[in-house]
């Protein structure tokens, strides 16, 4: 028992819940702290003026996908182990469609807003910048 | 045409002696495929949600002269709201490991914890809405305001299909037990729960955080 214990605290992809409850409720605690300093962070950012300002929003972006894996590895549980190859992939292909649609969408109407040329008054109507 | 060993292999078809996951083993056991399955729909649910995501990032600005970013999000309701849906979070997985080790009590007491905080969350961005409608901010004014209603909208909406999943989980693990199906129901539960979580911090950040930089 104690042996296999052994082999299931080291050698294991991290995120992975063990057995014994202690372990399972430890990834769920270190996945909370994490957050919650990710999130403690994030509104720090937003809210102090001491950081370079057209760097900010860049870097909250960074801080929210630095959030999401941490939720998705230790609440959701997607790992490197073996047995989570078909939910990683899934996962990576899940991600390029987000960023194809949102990259996407976001330059094209940016580029699409910049390049024509509407007259003030249907401008008024349609787009305020 | 036989299918035989000696047949090559063509796109993604496989020849005999390689293992298809789906061969003469036959397909994997429901506690493998449903999840998986589940995991499928959240993701394709989070690809709905970059949807919502570029039309905001593309309307944000288009305010028809009426109220911005600025002058309607309001941040310490936000950090409210979010630390209730995380913590929320972090219950639903309290419960897991209770419903896993059958313990009826406190499987019970983390959902209901966790169905709370979810209720606080929904509670606020409800009291946040009409608020806004309220001075005239309503999705008709602009179609930033239509973009803005439409994705947090959305994720309310889902945080309350989520709300009612939970109460029904509840019942059911009441009335049925920790039987094998009630616990595919519920690991799928937790599965939404969580992925709700994550499409929020994306909220919090693009529309919140950064629709609030001075």
């Amino acid at each position: 028992m104690s042996e296999h214990e052994h082999q299931e605290l080291t050698d294991v992809a991290p995120g992975v819940p063990h057995d014994s409850l202690f372990s399972e409720s430890l990834s769920y605690v270190i996945g909370l702290g994490l957050a919650l300093l990710l999130t403690g962070i994030s509104f720090w950012v937003a809210s102090t003026g001491t950081l370079w300002g057209p760097g900010v929003a860049t870097g909250l972006v960074v801080l929210a996908i630095a959030q999401m894996g941490v939720h998705l590895v230790f609440f959701l549980h997607i790992t490197s182990g073996p047995d989570n190859t078909n939910n990683v992939l899934a996962l990576a292909f899940g991600v390029l469609i987000v960023f194809l649609v949102m990259i996407g969408t976001i330059w094209i109407m940016a580029h699409m807003n910049a390049n024509m040329s509407v007259s003030p008054e249907l401008m008024n109507l349609q787009m305020q910048h | 045409m036989t299918a035989g060993t000696e047949a090559p292999a063509v796109g993604l078809t496989h020849r005999a002696s390689e293992d298809t996951g789906l061969g003469h083993r036959g397909p994997e056991s429901k506690s493998i495929v449903v999840p998986y399955g589940f995991w499928l729909f959240v993701l394709s649910d989070m690809v709905l949600f970059s949807a919502l995501f570029a039309t905001y990032a593309t309307l944000v600005h288009a305010t028809d002269g009426g109220p911005t970013t600025n002058e309607l999000f309001d941040r310490n309701l936000v950090a409210i709201e979010t630390i209730a849906l995380l913590v929320s979070s972090f219950v639903c997985g309290l419960a897991m490991i209770a419903a896993k080790r059958a313990n009826m009590l406190w499987t019970q007491a983390w959902l209901l914890f966790t169905g709370l905080l979810g209720a606080v969350f929904l509670g606020i961005e409800l009291y946040e809405f009409a608020k806004m409608i309220g001075e005239g901010a309503g999705p008709q004014r602009s179609a930033f305001l239509s973009g803005f209603f439409t994705l947090v909208g959305c994720h309310g909406a889902h945080v309350t299909a989520g709300l009612l999943w939970i109460g029904t989980m509840m019942a059911q693990i009441w009335a049925k037990g920790f039987q094998p199906h009630i616990m595919r129901r519920l690991l799928c539960l937790s599965v939404f729960w969580h992925a709700l979580d994550i499409i929020w911090v994306a909220i919090f950040t693009i529309v919140y955080l950064i629709g609030t930089l001075p």
